[in-house]
């Protein structure tokens, strides 16, 4: 069936081809054409530093100012206004519109941490002892200041439904590096320690596929139930009974293949196969009483939970041995306008250990330098509070102008803080990163120019970043 | 092991344009020059380079203009223009396209085409799409059966061209499924083939095509279609993606098409119904389209961005389903191919800004709130209801009246007839029973204009919060003027504008999808896009000749359906070689019938209707058929409302999928791993894929099991049949086709084995059978075997294809 699935493989590459070439009829053969294709080697335009990636999204949008953009001198300007020549008339939310803004100093403790001194939180003591493969970057920004279009940007590159996916995008551009599961796997946190109330909500958009073909959309695995959406056989079918009901399936397709003519029917034949062995190969991913005490350990003991974030970890780990091409960890709660020092830290014992463990683990089997992994929000938090300000009591609205994020492996320079801030971690002032440069940076470590890898839509020669043109960070890169 | 390759090429539609043969401006050479030169010379006026557009040829920008004496094309010398030097120059500082603009450069072929378009004149042709379109000359056919109406002329004519035949009329079991399948989304009973087989008659076909379009499944169907079209969705798409109320909407789109209204009256109800003089319950209802949008809850976003974001994603709605054209380019920008400026783009936008409503939903509480409601909208009440209604009010008067005399006479020494207290206990119980008669009442939200018009700005850079320019209410220039009734142009003119006879697009657009209905791709493939980087049409005389033909039929959907299906053209087989099959995957040509595979909902509808367990009950309220668990609850916030999927249960499960409630946020699965969209943007056609997520689904899904144990159980419980038998049946009420001698034999062996094992396993069988009380003489091991073949024929490859 191998061989099936590889002449499916080529018809569909070839389908492909000619739908993106807006070519249908009259075609000479695909080979005679490709020459000529200045675009069809996007994935050999830099030599790939990365073959996965791991993204792991806070969704709701954490506090750089309490977690990694250290702002030592601000504990003086305790609900001091924020001076207008910082906030330079910046639009608001509905949720502060008109209110007065006061300084909110974070409460929490940061030190040098690593050989580089990079400024860590004490809300993050695991992360803190792998600091010196972080790359912390204190300048990202972005154009939305609401979750939903925010979240929407990040992971499409527009603020309006309708785009593909960074995942997706990585699929096609790059294509399968294994046989028997998804290219792009979406993994969602059931679990926030943090409390529901800053739960923001997700969409199966933010891993659509848009508008490339849906073969590259994310593959969102499911915390109760199958993983994979109807894997499991219906109750009464056992792996004997599913063979053979298959060997009479593949038979009489082949048969009306043989009457009909169109190859179609040979791509369902092997669809109906490789679901087949998806049947086997995902259980044996996501059953992890095979990992021993000392990995374990390595998580936390949050990653006997089915569905947690260490658990989502160890399985991203697991997926990216097992060839998953881009992982995508959604983890929740993070959106804190008010009574946020009651709130950090429940978020922060969720992801904190449990990240610090993928970086080692992947790292001890020489895997961190094949996979880039990144931590992010869709935007930052005010430095004026919302809600009541006390020292220890204090609330945060959006952020678009500044935020902060990791990136680690997958040739990323480790040790080092990227981007400054002004004093109120306000606004940048030193190497800027939009998010459309984050992408670009992403898509690099790939292989992948992002100038080149595009799909035909509306007229369009879509892109990932977009129109506005995108820079590679450089200064982030090994 | 699946290397995609990108690629920005935009080929010819055809390679007819071989050395020698005369070339097309609009067919051969637009499409190059709007892929590879139109982004700085083009219509964008603000991107352009070096004063020179090659959009037209006029004009001090135009192609013939001269610089530094040489023009840009100079009609019947390469040599002489500067374009031909341009795209050839080996410098690489010279050649166009610039190296570094991430365009393909241009192949040798194409050089050529330009070339000789050059050397036979260079001659300018107005876009054909923005041109109305005219009945083209018809040809005659040798052919009598190929001769007879013109969509059969006009496709053998391009047949004969490309030196190929068509296939043979198919069988009829595979015409009559076809058929059925096209126009009702649901196969042939086995009563419907039986017929169809018995009726020798010369009108049988004829006569079973009007039987079809009569049925109400009819409707249903052709509404699954236009629901992706306007993004028709049962929550708000953002953030909380709170539940919103529309099917009213939904039903009406169901009914009118049943009904046949015509498509002119269709559009204009939808752009404007609620402008027309004393305007029907009807018109109300389908002015509903205005706000299909996504809308955002109150409380996060501000305002005016909010209220931005719904005109722009109307007006948006609008260019896709009814020109055809991506106007939403022009929001921040004048757009790149098409001559769509930023100022056409805020004129349309000047029509639809101006809604009576607040831009944001309510949140979290209240009667409207609880009901996915937000105003204007209008009660559809029965008479018997508002007779009900007023009497309701009638009695709120009268105790609130009482109350008033009670309040004047508090001084009075005597005591009332009813205390203070008690009145106002009547009052609050005749209200109560008031709302939960209004509960029952299907309310549709509706367009509604307020008093005085909003103005409109140009906005900068598509900005909600940087108006530039103002503009009145107009249409883009490029198209045939609008003539307003009276002196501010209303939506209503616009929706007149629309359905006008001159216009060259409304008519265009719509045939064209319903040509893609019914052969699986559009005459114009890019459904959604008719501007420049749009497809060139396949048969561009044919797209013309329907279209014309529609406005003369007065918009008659049904007429046109039926003039397609009656088709030599339409009832071709689709059995060919696997050489054809790849030479042309899409059947553009048409050399033989089409063969691709069901969307979603006719996959799920066909299940539930050949097991026999279909409900088939016609509009309301949107249904919750099973689906995993946890899927809502995995995304949604704590306090979206609806947060968790709670399924229905009873015959509601069995509905047609055009009523299945659809979460934009998490859109049902069984839809959305067959390609349906999420209905968050307005979508022309679907694409089609081939996934192992598709064949788990089919597999696995437990309604589609237990639809497919139903049938077995249904079909072994005839006693009086044989096991052959029982297999023809089943066989023949799924794929429309008896089995063949293969098949029957593969069938019985394969259930002998399954019985065997399952026979060996008791436990599995027991399993298997739970739920369902097998009849005294069916052993769970008969009826489990019995399962998986009929199983095993659901997930045929036939079953689940149009061939």
């Amino acid at each position: 069936m191998g061989n099936l699935l590889e002449q499916h493989n080529s018809l569909q590459a070839r389908r492909q081809f000619l739908k993106t070439s807006g070519m249908g009829l009259g075609v000479t053969a695909l080979a005679s054409l490709l020459p000529q294709n200045s675009t069809a080697r996007a994935a050999e335009h830099f030599a790939a530093r990365a073959k996965h990636v791991i993204f792991l999204f806070m969704a709701g949008a954490p506090s750089q100012l309490d977690l990694f953009d250290y702002k030592p001198r601000l504990g003086k300007l305790f609900k001091q206004p924020l001076p207008e020549s910082v906030s330079m008339g910046q639009r608001v939310t509905a949720m502060t519109r008109g209110k007065t803004q006061l300084v909110a100093p974070s409460m929490f403790k940061f030190r040098r941490r690593g050989q580089n001194g990079i400024w860590m939180c004490e809300l993050l003591p695991h992360l803190s002892q792998v600091a010196d493969d972080l790359c912390i970057i204190n300048s990202l920004n972005t154009n939305a200041i609401n979750h939903d279009p925010a979240k929407t940007f990040l992971c499409t590159g527009s603020e309006i439904p309708g785009n593909a996916s960074m995942g997706a995008w990585l699929s096609y551009g790059l294509g399968s590096i294994n046989r028997n599961l998804p290219d792009f796997v979406v993994l969602t946190s059931a679990y926030w320690t943090g409390g529901t109330r800053n739960v923001q909500g997700l969409y199966s958009r933010l891993w659509g596929s848009g508008f490339l073909p849906s073969q590259h959309q994310g593959a969102a695995f499911q915390v109760a139930g199958d993983p994979v959406l109807f894997l499991s056989n219906p109750s009464g079918i056992d792996t004997e009974v599913r063979r053979r009901m298959l060997d009479s399936l593949g038979r009489l397709n082949q048969k009306h293949f043989a009457e009909i003519g169109d190859p179609e029917i040979q791509a369902t034949i092997a669809q109906q196969e490789m679901a087949f062995r998806m049947q086997a190969s995902v259980p044996e991913l996501t059953h992890i009483s095979g990992e021993p005490e000392h990995i374990l350990d390595l998580y936390g003991a949050e990653v006997h939970k089915n569905g947690s974030f260490a658990r989502n970890c160890l399985l991203a780990r697991r997926m990216v041995e097992r060839g998953v091409r881009f992982i995508q960890i959604f983890h929740r709660g993070w959106d804190h306008h008010t009574i946020l020092p009651k709130q950090l830290p429940g978020q922060c014992f969720d992801i904190d250990q449990p990240s610090a463990a993928l970086i080692r683990d992947l790292k001890q089997r020489g895997l961190l330098e094949d996979t880039v992994i990144v931590l992010a929000g869709e935007f930052g938090r005010t430095v004026y509070c919302q809600g009541t300000l006390e020292r220890n009591n204090y609330g945060r609205d959006h952020h678009p102008r500044c935020f902060s994020g990791w990136a680690a492996g997958g040739g990323i320079r480790g040790g080092l803080m990227y981007g400054e801030t002004d004093d109120f971690s306000y606004n940048v002032v030193k190497d800027p990163v939009a998010v459309r440069d984050l992408h670009a940076t992403i898509l690099h470590q790939l292989g992948i120019d992002h100038e080149k890898l595009s799909f035909p839509f509306q007229g369009l020669n879509q892109r990932l970043t977009g129109v506005e043109p995108a820079h590679i960070i450089d200064g982030i890169c090994v | 092991m699946n290397l995609i390759l990108t690629t920005t090429g935009l080929f010819a539609v055809t390679c007819s344009c071989m050395a020698g043969q005369k070339v097309s401006f609009n067919r051969d050479v637009r499409p190059l020059l709007s892929d590879r030169c139109f982004q700085c010379h083009g219509p964008n006026e603000h991107d352009r380079q070096a004063e020179l557009r090659l959009d037209r040829s006029d004009g001090p920008d135009g192609a013939y203009r001269k610089h530094n004496e040489l023009p840009a094309i100079q009609p019947g010398s390469a040599a002489g223009s500067a374009v031909w030097q341009r795209i050839t120059s080996e410098d690489e500082d010279m050649v166009m396209p610039p190296s570094d603009a991430s365009k393909q450069p241009l192949s040798g072929e194409e050089k050529d085409t330009i070339r000789r378009w050059i050397e036979q004149g260079g001659v300018y042709e107005d876009f054909w799409a923005f041109v109305a379109p005219r009945t083209p000359f018809l040809p005659d056919i040798e052919d009598e059966r190929w001769n007879r109406q013109p969509i059969d002329r006009l496709v053998m004519r391009r047949l004969q061209d490309d030196g190929l035949t068509p296939k043979p009329r198919a069988d009829q079991r595979t015409l009559i499924r076809r058929l059925s399948l096209d126009l009702t989304g649901l196969p042939p009973s086995r009563d419907d083939i039986r017929r169809f087989l018995a009726d020798t008659e010369p009108d049988a076909w004829e006569r079973t095509v009007e039987r079809m379009m009569r049925r109400q499944e009819y409707g249903e169907h052709m509404t699954k279609y236009w629901l992706d079209l306007v993004r028709f969705a049962d929550t708000n798409g953002i953030h909380h993606d709170h539940y919103r109320e529309m099917t009213p909407y939904r039903d009406w789109v169901i009914r009118s098409l049943n009904d046949n209204l015509p498509y002119n009256q269709f559009v204009a109800w939808q752009v404007a119904g609620d402008l027309y003089p004393n305007a029907t319950r009807d018109q109300l209802i389908a002015s509903g389209f205005n706000r299909l949008h996504l809308i955002i809850d109150r409380g996060t976003a501000l305002p005016e961005e909010s209220f931005t974001r719904n005109v722009v994603d109307r007006v948006t709605a609008v260019g896709t389903a009814f020109l055809g054209l991506t106007v939403q380019c022009a929001v921040c920008h004048d757009h790149k191919y098409d001559p769509v400026t930023m100022k056409n783009f805020y004129q349309l936008f000047a029509f639809f800004n101006n809604l009576d409503a607040a831009p944001e939903t309510g949140s979290g509480s209240g009667t409207d709130f609880k009901r996915g409601l937000q105003p204007p909208y209008v009660r559809l009440s029965t008479k018997a209801q508002e007779i009900q209604l007023a009497e309701f009010d009638r009695k709120i008067t009268d105790v609130k009246v009482h109350i008033e005399q009670i309040a004047k006479r508090s001084s009075d020494e005597q005591p009332p007839h009813k205390t203070h207290q008690e009145l106002e206990q009547t009052l609050k119980d005749i209200r109560a029973e008031k709302q939960k008669l209004e509960a029952t009442v299907p309310v549709a939200m509706v367009m509604k204009e307020r008093p005085d018009p909003r103005p409109a700005h140009i906005l900068v850079r598509g900005q909600y919060d940087k108006p530039g320019q103002q503009v009145g209410r107009n249409t883009p220039g490029f198209l045939p003027p609008m003539q307003p009734e009276g002196k501010l142009a209303t939506r209503r003119d616009l929706a007149e504008w629309f359905i006008s006879p001159e216009h060259p697009l409304t008519a265009r657009v719509a045939v064209n999808r319903f040509w893609q209905q019914l052969f699986g791709v559009g005459i114009v493939k890019t459904a959604e896009d008719f501007g420049a980087q749009g497809d060139w049409p396949s048969h561009p005389e044919l797209l013309d000749y329907l279209a014309v033909s529609f406005m003369k039929s007065g918009w008659d959907i049904k007429a046109l359906m039926k003039q397609i299906v009656l088709s030599e053209t339409y009832c071709q087989t689709s059995k060919a070689t696997a050489t054809e099959f790849k030479a042309d995957p899409d059947n553009r040509l048409l050399a033989r019938g089409s063969r691709y595979r069901l969307d979603s909902e006719v996959i799920r509808d066909q299940i539930l209707a050949t097991s026999g367990l279909l409900n088939r009950e016609l509009f309301g309220k949107s249904v919750k058929p099973p689906q995993p668990a946890g899927l809502w609850k995995s995304i949604s916030l704590p306090s979206s409302y609806p947060q968790i999927y709670k399924a229905d249960t009873g015959d509601n499960i069995y509905r047609r999928s055009v009523y299945t409630f659809w979460k934009r946020g998490m859109p049902p699965p069984q839809m959305t791993i067959f390609n349906a969209p999420s209905r968050e943007a307005c979508i022309a056609r679907r694409e089609r894929t081939n996934t192992p997520l598709q064949a788990l689904l089919m597999m696995n899904e437990l309604e589609f099991f237990k639809a497919a144990r139903h049938l077995a159980h249904r079909t072994i419980s005839d006693r009086s049949l044989s096991p052959e038998d029982h297999v023809a049946v089943v066989y023949e009420t799924i794929t429309s086709q008896l089995p063949n001698a293969g098949e029957s034999e593969e069938f019985l062996a394969m259930l002998d084995q399954l019985q065997a094992m399952y026979k060996d396993k008791p436990r599995l069988a027991e399993q298997l059978c739970e739920g369902i009380a097998p009849h005294a003489d069916i052993s769970m091991s008969e009826l489990a075997a019995w399962t998986m073949l009929v199983s095993t024929i659901y997930n045929l490859d036939i079953t689940k294809t149009r061939s």
